[in-house]
């Protein structure tokens, strides 16, 4: 773990048991006791993960806002300060660099939120831009953050607890600067990775540990649980959440991904020509959802056939801890699309049968 | 946490000597290094199973994992319970998470494995 980053908590995920592995080059727990256990606190309870591996990248000054028009395929100019979206980036063959949620901070200023594994690419990616945008800086202020996320039905009464501001009150996909958490000054986003209810809390590196031990005490009543990697990609998993180097990366097109209602085709953005042909040619593979019909579990690179023929690949899979099913996400032939299509995923030499279903497997139940 | 009873192998196997039949599963050590077991890929009674080579798989929720024989022979039975209940390996790897039984073809191969005493030193030298 020596030559790995670490996060300000490295410490309390030793304290706590933490299973350290190297995700990205960063040391962060797999999990503390069980990735069952804690991915099911999120969906009934609450858990809480340390994310301070992403990125963030402050983009300010003059032409800011034009700057980020090109660089993203969603709408930056409908954001107001305190809004928040996501959105690929794209390369000029329209394929994906990132994807990346980018706050408005102000009239010129953003804060872009990044993957962890392309923190360096996309900082240079941006710098590389800002050539054209001599008003703007473009910041790399990763170390400088720590990011926590609480996700969960009962996030909101935990947070309620720690702070005089209405976290309840906070929309979805809008974030609120200097809030008070436990006297942490914190950007309190309601966003998450999870398919749960629940909140991104950005703060100083120097606070992390206080936020995250205020935030332990006040939700261990609730069954507030600490939850580590492993919980947080078997979650997003089930809300079919793509993860970058699985479902996304440089050779893959956001309109592929199913990720065409991030795209404005009104406004001129880096790889737009090469989607507009794209689209209008037609997309030759998707990416859906799978289910096992019986036995075996998908994983990362097991091949897809169909009547014989290689049809595609899984990109992401594992056993649903919540749905008690073995699920995966796939890049298959527009041909074999089509919800209730069944295919074969090879494992180990042997077929076994899945059929497509629509996503996201999962959906958080609805409170009024 | 490893019984006396048992000869263990290095890929974490142990196995229970009943007349010329070995019952073999995985150890308390390799059950929690794996976390929770969510798969196991079993042979079929009938297949023939060679020591050191893979005779199938278990899955935790992050990982595949191959299993080896402990010793070579003819699979005679297999433990069905473990296939729809893949958590009985984590909760009781010795007794009801055994995997399959193997009729040896050549008992001089337990001289091979260890025994409780070097397993665990082998454990804890990591």
């Amino acid at each position: 773990m020596e030559n790995l980053r670490k996060t300000p908590l490295y410490a309390r995920h030793l304290e706590m048991g933490g299973k350290m592995i190297n995700f990205s080059g960063w040391a962060l727990p797999v999990q503390y006791r069980s990735i069952i256990e804690e991915h099911q606190a999120v969906r009934e309870r609450a858990g809480l993960f340390d994310v301070s591996h992403m990125g963030e990248i402050r983009i300010s000054g003059s032409g800011a806002l034009e700057l980020l028009q090109k660089a993203v395929t969603n709408d930056v100019s409908r954001l107001l300060p305190g809004h928040v979206l996501y959105s690929p980036v794209c390369n000029p063959g329209g394929g994906v660099v990132d994807d990346i949620l980018v706050y408005r901070l102000g009239d010129n200023e953003f804060l872009l939120v990044v993957n962890a594994a392309n923190r360096e690419k996309d900082f240079s990616w941006f710098k590389q831009l800002a050539v054209e945008f001599p008003g703007v800086c473009i910041a790399d202020i990763s170390s400088q953050m720590a990011q926590l996320a609480l996700q969960g039905p009962l996030s909101v009464q935990i947070l309620a607890r720690l702070t005089s501001a209405d976290p309840g009150s906070l929309p979805y996909y809008r974030a609120s600067l200097g809030v008070e958490v436990g006297g942490v000054k914190c950007m309190l986003s309601r966003t998450g990775y999870t398919g749960e209810d629940g909140f991104e809390l950005y703060c100083a590196a120097e606070e992390a540990c206080r936020l995250w031990d205020e935030i332990m005490t006040a939700g261990e009543k609730d069954g507030l649980m600490p939850c580590g990697l492993g919980a947080r990609d078997t979650l997003r998993l089930e809300a079919a959440l793509p993860l970058y180097g699985h479902e996304l990366d440089e050779d893959i097109t956001p309109l592929e991904a199913g990720l065409e209602r991030f795209i404005c085709w009104q406004k001129d953005f880096t790889g737009k020509e090469v989607l507009l042909q794209k689209k209008e040619m037609g997309v030759r593979r998707r990416l859906v959802g799978l289910e096992m019909v019986d036995r075996g579990i998908p994983r990362k690179g097991y091949t897809l056939t169909s009547n014989g023929q290689v049809i595609g690949e899984i990109t992401s899979g594992t056993q649903s801890p919540t749905l008690e099913k073995a699920l995966g996400l796939g890049y298959v032939s527009v041909e074999s699309a089509a919800v209730d299509t069944v295919v074969e995923v090879e494992i180990r030499g042997r077929n076994y049968p899945a059929r497509v279903v629509p996503v996201p497997f999962y959906r958080k139940k609805r409170t009024v | 946490m490893y019984p006396a009873d048992l000869k263990y192998s290095k890929d974490h196997e142990w196995i229970r000597v009943e007349g010329n039949r070995g019952r073999v599963g995985i150890t308390h050590y390799a059950q929690e290094t794996l976390g929770d077991v969510v798969y196991v890929d079993l042979p079929r009674v009938g297949d023939m199973v060679k020591a050191g080579e893979s005779f199938g798989t278990v899955e935790s929720v992050k990982s595949v994992s191959d299993l080896y024989a402990p010793v070579s022979g003819e699979v005679v039975e297999v433990n069905r319970e473990v296939m729809d209940h893949p958590d009985l390996i984590n909760k009781d790897p010795y007794g009801g998470g055994w995997l399959i039984i193997i009729e040896m073809s050549d008992p001089g191969e337990l001289d091979n494995l260890m025994d409780a005493r070097a397993y665990e030193e082998m454990v804890k030298e990591g």
